[in-house]
């Protein structure tokens, strides 16, 4: 249909002899498209590729990683023992908040973020994403934000060094970098109480928001509309599916999480009354609509792991998914139910009772769908013939240890024994169990798997076995002692204690446990630049997996596929592999069409960038920094000038002809 | 305005165009947005019933005449998609302009609207209605301001001939379906907040 139309804009097409060395060509506004460019920094600054973006959000979420870690270890440094004065107050308060915030959005989401990128259109047989242009813009807004959130860091130094005093809406406050928590409960977010870095944290979070919005709604029309023929919904792999389910719990959760910052933005900086006490704002609020996007937030971490881990389980058992339908029913379940169950973040705050009963019986049936998927994942295992390779290894790791979360989880699921933990370190242990044994192991279980696919090399040696047993073992002698100390009453969030309430040695054991779990990071990250340098050639197949992304060369061809799939069953390439004749996958023919390739923009770059003058002029501004308004103008102007350039531009494309190009 | 994206690489399963499914999924995210501000107001509203009286500063007649006009302009829109699809490209720019310019009626009684409040002593921080009226009302204005924008790029983009019968009919639409919902969520603003407070003995 919009072929006659593709073809105007496209003269490429018309180079008939040779297709492979294409030139740029000059887009509607008359400027050169920055594709084919020989410089590598502006071809991936202006890529549209999907497994460019997905490898540069993994790049860029394994630094956070490294960031958030070591802000972690500074905090356990400082716990170790009693009445230490490693770092203020202030400094600890600090830290934990940007450790959280950084963990969370930095590193888990974008980590998620670059699976979902690399994997979906691979898994469905697409070209690329729905809107490459969009889905650049998501990377490069993402990485604004995380500029943004970060740059507190950056004045707090200079304040200590005694270069810089805030003045104006913030004078006298020292806390630049963000200190209330990475849920900024009010009124501690208010200007009376905290300083500029709240400001970064609504600003950097404000514009996250906006990347992960964007890069949700790409994704649900990704796999709505762009899927290979064949490719039924019912025969998607299970990633794709609680991809799916996760995007559209971003479109639907993150809203009022992005009102609530713009709310407390209007409170700091245009005097309106929403979370201020005085002027009659209900810092409950907050917690409301904090805790609406807060916990559906925490199954957009956690259900991509469970597609990861639906993934690997197969292909390491040779069989099949037992329940693939329950699996991704059960998936759905859980993200549906996860809008239900927000308050049993708030059990404490005098809820009433029918209120706190209905959310405490919602919180313990979403732990149903939860269990099918463990059952499921067991039955999987079951009278097959597991192989213990790297990826597997991580998986078992994540079935083990998301249940151990999963129990604590019930445990404050009941609104009275929640009394006791809320506020402790036993919602720490909890936590983190689901969170690192969980959603960090399967990363680590999907890196291990398809790291192969994404740079075509092998891993080297068994250093993987080295980082299982480091991060597991350190995680659980970092955490599990947390539980006694929750119980012990040892309250999360304080910056030292005293001795004599039994704390001493859990204490110190957990800060043991953490340099372990550490070092079984730094492993990975050992084991990852080795693959990078010293990695064999990994075949297309490397693991005989079971879906439709090992088909593709390692790594894939810009094209993803040389000729569009289409797809006979569910788990395609096994059953091409293995499966009767009529199962295999077949190819569509092109008509010596070939392949259209969007083009490459600096557009989504430049609109993307416009969001740090933005942020940071704001913030700047509450930190009483001069003009700084008018930088944020000036942002939104940029945003304003690259969005319109983006639509005058056109998308482009040109033609590629992978067999002309091979013969 | 742009071509749909790497539409030709979609196969079998389309049912809906992309753009179009990404402005409803659009809609859909608006919605949670529009609902996290109304009940913010009305949450605040019922708490503190006898803080402040809207009364004294609401213009019934002014409204409702706004409303009319937002109204009217869909009706203009439905035209204009319609004119649209069946390539009058004249018929589609008469009836884009009325909707721009029906917009910016609605604008303009906005913009007196706020001025008035203010001079009456309503301000973004006089109380916490001042707060989630002016911020719920101002988002909705910005979204209709934006939505003028939009109408104006694509007015003056149907002179370039570069308009193409298929493509720009989704164009259009997309942006219809925006404007539609603007308007749906007015009525709901003007119901849920103007008109709710004539009922007698409410508060
Ligand atoms: C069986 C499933 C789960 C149940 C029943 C459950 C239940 C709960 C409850 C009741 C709380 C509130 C504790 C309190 O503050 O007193 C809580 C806290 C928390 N849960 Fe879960 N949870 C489950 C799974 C998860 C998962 C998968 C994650 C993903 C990361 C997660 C992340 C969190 C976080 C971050 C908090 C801490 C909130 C805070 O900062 O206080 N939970 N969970
Ligand atoms: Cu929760």
């Amino acid at each position: 249909m919009s072929h006659t139309e593709t073809e105007i804009l496209t003269p490429s097409t018309t180079l008939a002899p040779e297709k492979h060395v294409l030139e740029p060509e000059r887009s509607q506004l008359g400027f050169m498209r920055p594709d084919h460019s020989r410089s590598v920094i502006m071809d991936w600054l202006t890529t549209v590729d999907h497994k460019k973006i997905g490898i540069m959000y993994g790049a860029i979420a394994l630094f956070f990683l490294l960031v958030g870690g070591v802000e972690a270890l500074i905090i356990r440094t400082q716990l170790a023992i009693p009445e230490n004065d490693l770092i203020s107050a202030q400094r600890y308060n600090q830290l934990f908040t940007m450790h959280g915030t950084t963990m969370i959005f930095l590193a888990i989401m974008p980590l998620n973020a670059a699976f979902f990128n690399f994997l979906v259109p691979l898994q469905i047989g697409a070209r690329d994403v729905a809107f490459p242009r969009i889905n650049s813009f998501s990377l490069w807004a993402f990485v604004a934000g995380a500029i943004v959130i970060n740059f507190g860091w950056v004045l707090q130094a200079l304040q200590v060094m005694g270069l810089f005093e805030a003045s104006g809406p913030t004078a006298g406050m020292t806390d630049l970098a963000p200190a209330m928590g990475w849920f900024g409960y009010a009124p501690l977010t208010g200007t009376n109480f905290t300083g500029a870095g709240t400001d970064f944290w609504i600003m950097g979070l404000q514009i996250l928001g906006i990347a992960s919005l964007s890069a949700a709604m790409n994704f649900v029309v990704t796999i709505v509309n762009m899927r290979a023929p064949g490719m039924k919904m019912m025969r998607m792999p299970v990633f794709t599916w609680m991809t799916l389910v996760v995007s559209l719990l971003i479109v639907f959760a993150f809203p009022a999480i992005t009102i609530a910052l713009g709310q407390l933005m209007f409170d700091r900086c245009f005097g309106t009354n929403f979370f201020v006490v005085a002027g009659g704002g209900q810092p409950i609020l907050w917690q409301h609509l904090f805790w609406i996007f807060g916990h559906p937030e925490v199954y957009i971490l956690v259900l991509p792991a469970m597609g990861i881990i639906s993934e690997i389980l197969p292909v390491f058992s040779k069989k099949p998914l037992f329940g693939y339908s329950i699996v991704v029913f059960s998936g759905a379940v859980i993200g549906f139910l996860g809008f239900a169950v927000w308050s049993h973040h708030m059990f404490t705050t005098g809820l009433g009772k029918v209120a706190t009963a209905a959310f405490s019986l919602l919180t313990m049936a979403i732990a149903v769908p939860t269990g099918v998927k463990i059952f499921n994942w067991v039955g999987t295992l079951w009278g097959g013939r597991v192989r213990f390779s790297a990826p597997m290894i991580f998986s078992l790791g994540f079935v083990w240890m998301f249940m151990m979360g999963g129990f604590s989880g019930i445990m404050h699921s009941s609104a009275p024994a929640d009394a006791q933990q809320q506020d402790s370190y036993f919602v720490i242990a909890h936590f983190h169990y689901v969170a690192i044994g969980g959603i960090f192991l399967a990363v680590v279980a999907g890196i291990y798997f398809w790291l192969p696919k994404m740079i075509g090399k092998m891993w080297k040696g068994n250093l993987s076995t080295w980082v299982a047993i480091f991060s597991t073992v350190g995680l659980n002698v970092t955490f599990f002692p947390m539980h006694f100390l929750g119980l012990l009453g040892m309250p999360r969030r304080t910056h030292t204690y005293l001795e004599g309430f039994g704390w001493e040695t859990y204490n110190l054991v957990c800060t043991i446990g953490a340099y372990i779990l550490a070092f079984g990071i730094f492993l990975l990250v050992v084991d990852i630049i080795r693959c990078f340098r010293k990695g064999e050639p990994a075949g297309n197949d490397p693991w005989d997996a079971r879906t439709l992304e090992w088909a593709t060369s390692s790594p894939p061809k810009v094209y993803n596929f040389a000729k569009t799939p289409i797809i006979p069953a569910r788990d395609a390439l096994w059953e091409d592999k293995y499966g009767p004749e009529n199962r295999k996958v077949t190819y569509m023919d092109d008509h010596g069409h070939g392949i259209h390739m969007p083009s490459q923009s600096w557009m989504p770059f430049i609109a993307a960038l416009g969001f740090i003058p933005v942020g940071l002029g704001m913030s700047l501004m509450q930190a009483g920094i001069p003009y700084m308004g008018y930088v944020a103008i000036f942002g939104l102007l940029v945003i304003g000038f690259g969005i319109a350039l983006w639509a005058i531009e056109g998308p482009g494309g040109y033609h590629m002809h992978p067999e002309a190009d091979a013969a | 305005m742009s071509a749909t994206e790497n539409e030709e690489d979609s196969h079998g399963s389309l049912v809906i165009n992309n753009k179009k499914l990404l402005m409803w999924l659009f809609l859909g995210s608006d919605c949670m947005f529009f609902g996290t501000l109304i009940s913010t107001h009305l949450i605040y509203r019922k708490l503190y019933p006898e803080s402040y009286d809207p009364l004294l500063v609401f213009d019934l007649e002014l409204t409702s005449f706004s409303t009319f006009i937002l109204l009217m302009s869909s009706f203009l829109m439905a035209l204009a998609v319609s004119a649209m699809h069946k390539g009058e490209l004249k018929s589609f720019r008469r009836n884009t302009i009325g909707v721009i310019f029906f917009g910016l009626i609605f604008l303009a009684c906005q913009v007196y609207e706020f001025a008035h409040f203010t001079n009456e002593g309503l301000t973004l921080s006089t109380n916490t209605f001042g707060s989630t009226f002016y911020m719920m009302t101002g988002t909705h204005g910005v979204h209709v301001a934006i939505g003028v924008f939009w109408l104006l790029c694509l007015y003056f983009y149907s002179y370039s001939g570069k308009m193409d019968a298929h493509e720009s009919a989704v164009d259009v639409e997309v942006a219809g379906l925006y404007w539609h919902f603007v308007d749906i969520v007015w009525i709901i603003i003007f119901t849920a907040v103007y008109l709710i407070e004539y009922i007698p003995g409410l508060h």
